[in-house]
């Protein structure tokens, strides 16, 4: 029996899978959540039939988006994580012991029951006492915040589906207001390569780089994303993503990655020329 | 069915135009069909369209509805075509749409202005007390209609029952011009709509909150009122060629209101009910509501309008209204000098309505300013010099702006949306009317009305210019 699973990453170009089996389907209030088991990728968790994250890839992205403030800002104690209801940003944030309180705003409570029962991997910090769980749209939830944060994490869908509100400029407004007068925004921001990938990435940048004095976009490669190209936004109102790297104190605290490191993460922020072309034509 | 067509539109089902077809789709094209024996004919329906008609009336409530193809602006003209000939006083609040005033061009009747009461703190219109229209009944006792905005664009509505008796102890007509009401016949906990409340004919924008297409509408009417007549005056400024689109757009819905209008609106209100709270919890702005009512200039609101007023930020509703869409790609209906109109309706979603709340947070926190120095009036009391069409058609002069002052206007001004006018034609200018009028250039609202686009020059009675200087 032939059985995969496909996302289209444009009308062109197809990504297969093969599944074993299909562990888990609903249709939540919001979209409909898959989780499959595959032999070259592990469980796979896709949101209206686009991938999440594999258990086999997923730590690119999860140690790309949160070990890069974290080892710029070493007073990083509050942090504020939207969407991410997988558990994977989470996992990677409580390792950290200076972290005092990590809220997770997530739209859709049906997510986290799904990967906590299908994806413990991801979901197995999420009962940590410095975590809070809020079922509740973010635009709403951080439109009450200002001056909490020293951290916002943006682990969002595709601009195209019901994250839409989070590549907003009144979001990232709302992002800005809700941080501390030297906190740090990351949000995973797409890919540049495929033409409608590559133009929302360029609006949402637009969007940042005109909220934030900071606005940089680094690089991870991760296979299953479309184009396994992928981009985080780092926007700050003080730090510098490379001049305020500490390495020699990140280093020190001994955490064990295996995609992270903190050469890997200067050299993530050199990108290459067409993509440089294509921020500059919008900052 | 598979019908060889040898008559218009030429197109012939796009396949003369593959261009427009690829661009509209097959389906589109394809019902933009001419008036034939199995499809009815909209100047005389006898079958299908006299069906749809039907069973539209006995949605609304109505003895009999009209299917229209002009917007709502032909069945507001049809409607006080209907109740006016020449010479003929109409009593109208000044608050009216434009369609009002130009069906008084048309037929030569004369308007009897009922001022509406002004909120102050808002600048807006009111309705019409019901005093007030008592007192204009009795000064002009050979009036033969009355018309009632049900609601205004800001969703405030008159008591229309009381109204309606006023008018029928007086021998007179009640016209609604409901342009802003489709979902009064269709909500619990909404205004009275015109057929419940016994007037005679209203005019009802389908395309504004029923979901229908764009230009198409319902004029409806009540026993009192002859269907015959009504067609005839339909007739004299409708197309013959009604769009197929438009009128299946209408019938579908209407079956959609008919069968899930209540539960939508329901939620239609309980969204905007939301919105106006997380809007007034963000400070600075004024979502107003149901605390407006008073029982007589607010005898009720409608609580599916999201207004908001937006002075006390220190910024036009206006700039506001450019922002949202400049910078936040948020497109609402309509900006004055005061206040915005967010419209809700059948196809809205709570996301949609977060990012415009925490848009108008981020509006506050980037833009806010001292709040002196702001206009706010949106209504200036008229002084009618000549009737519409009087002053439409006499003879004229262009002179510039400043120098129209004391003069009596022949052309419209207003600003679009939403299209209520600042000055008519026969009415006085005053240097109060001029201020406004540039106030309103500067703080950047879409003007229309006059011959000259930039309303540098207006168009005045050279009969009255003497008398001005």
């Amino acid at each position: 029996m032939e059985f995969w699973f496909s996302e289209f990453h444009t009308p062109d170009v197809k990504h297969s899978i093969r599944v074993n089996r299909q562990l888990y389907s609903k249709e939540s209030d919001y979209q409909r959540i898959d989780i499959f088991e595959t032999p070259e990728f592990g469980r796979v968790l896709a949101l209206d039939g686009n991938v999440m994250l594999t258990e086999r890839d997923e730590f690119i992205y999860d140690e790309m988006i949160t070990h890069v403030p974290m080892a710029v800002h070493q007073g990083i104690k509050d942090i504020l994580v939207i969407g991410a209801g997988d558990g994977g940003v989470v996992r990677e944030l409580t390792r950290y012991d200076r972290v005092e309180r990590i809220d997770l705003v997530e739209m859709d409570p049906q997510v986290v029951e799904a990967c906590r029962a299908y994806l413990p991997g991801n979901a197995c910090r999420m009962d940590d006492r410095r975590v809070h769980i809020y079922f509740e749209n973010a635009l709403k939830f951080i439109r009450r915040c200002e001056d909490e944060y020293d951290l916002i994490i943006v682990d969002s869908t595709d601009p195209f589906g019901p994250s839409e509100g989070l590549f907003t400029r009144e979001f990232y407004g709302n992002c800005y207001n809700a941080l501390r007068e030297d906190g740090i925004m990351v949000n995973q921001q797409g890919s540049p390569f495929y033409a409608e990938d590559a133009s929302a990435m360029q609006r949402s940048h637009k969007r940042i780089a005109g909220t934030f004095p900071v606005s940089r976009v680094y690089q991870a490669h991760i296979p299953t994303y479309a184009a396994g190209y992928w981009l985080f936004g780092f926007a700050s109102k003080k730090y510098h993503p490379i001049d305020d790297l500490d390495a020699q104190a990140w280093n020190a605290l001994n955490l064990r990655t295996r995609y992270y490191t903190t050469r890997l993460h200067v050299g993530a922020f050199y990108l290459p020329a067409f993509l440089e072309e294509m921020l500059l034509e919008v900052e | 069915m598979r019908v060889v067509p040898f008559d218009v539109p030429g197109h012939k089902r796009g396949r003369g135009n593959p261009e427009l077809t690829a661009f509209l789709g097959q389906q589109c094209v394809g019902v933009d069909v001419n008036s034939m024996k199995p499809l009815d004919n909209l100047c005389h329906p006898v079958s299908v369209i006299r069906e749809a008609e039907e069973l539209a009336a006995d949605a609304f409530g109505a003895a009999h509805a009209f299917l229209m193809v002009g917007g709502t602006t032909s069945s507001v003209q049809s409607m006080v075509l209907t109740a006016c000939k020449r010479g003929d006083e109409i009593i109208l609040p000044r608050n009216v749409h434009r369609s009002v005033i130009n069906a008084l061009v048309l037929c030569g009747a004369v308007p009897v202005y009922v001022n509406p009461e002004v909120d102050q703190r808002l600048g807006i219109s009111l309705g019409m007390k019901r005093e007030q229209v008592e007192k204009a009944i009795r000064e002009h006792p050979n009036a033969v209609a009355v018309l009632v905005n049900n609601p205004t664009y800001y969703g405030i509505c008159s008591d229309l029952r009381a109204i309606v008796r006023m008018a029928h102890d007086a021998g007179m007509l009640c016209l609604a011009d409901e342009a802003h009401g489709t979902h009064f016949y269709f909500g619990g906990g909404l205004p009275v709509s015109a057929m419940a409340a016994g007037a005679d004919m209203a005019s009802v924008s389908m395309h504004k909150s029923g979901g229908s297409l764009t230009q198409s509408s319902l004029l409806l009417i009540g026993p009192n009122v002859h269907a015959g007549y009504v067609r005839q005056i339909i007739n004299l400024t409708q197309t013959t060629s009604g769009s197929y689109l438009l009128m299946s757009s209408l019938d579908i819905s209407r079956r959609n209101l008919a069968m899930r209008g209540r539960q939508v609106f329901h939620q239609v209100a309980d969204m905007a009910e939301y919105a106006r709270e997380e809007v007034n919890a963000v400070g600075g702005y004024y979502a107003f509501g149901k605390e407006l009512i008073n029982g007589n200039s607010v005898f009720d609101f409608d609580t599916t309008k999201l207004s908001i007023h937006t002075l006390d930020i220190g910024l036009a509703g206006i700039e506001v209204y450019d922002i949202l869409r400049d910078e936040y790609d948020i497109q609402i209906e309509f900006g004055d000098i005061g206040n915005i109109l967010a419209y809700l309706s059948i196809g809205d979603r709570s996301q949609e309505l977060e990012r415009l709340v925490s848009a108008l947070a981020e509006i506050r926190r980037r833009y806010q300013k001292d709040a002196s120095g702001m206009l706010n009036q949106e209504y200036i009391d008229p002084e009618v010099v000549a009737s519409p069409q009087e002053a439409f058609y006499a003879d004229k002069i262009s002179l510039p702006l400043r120098q129209t002052e004391g003069c009596v206007c022949s052309e419209f001004v207003m600003c679009y949306p939403p299209g209520i006018p600042i000055l008519a034609p026969g009415e006085r200018i005053t240097k109060e009317i001029l201020d406004y009028i540039e106030y309103a250039k500067e703080k950047g609202c879409s003007m229309t009305g006059p011959e000259d686009p930039e309303i540098k020059n207006l168009n005045v009675l050279t009969k009255y210019r003497k008398e001005a200087q």
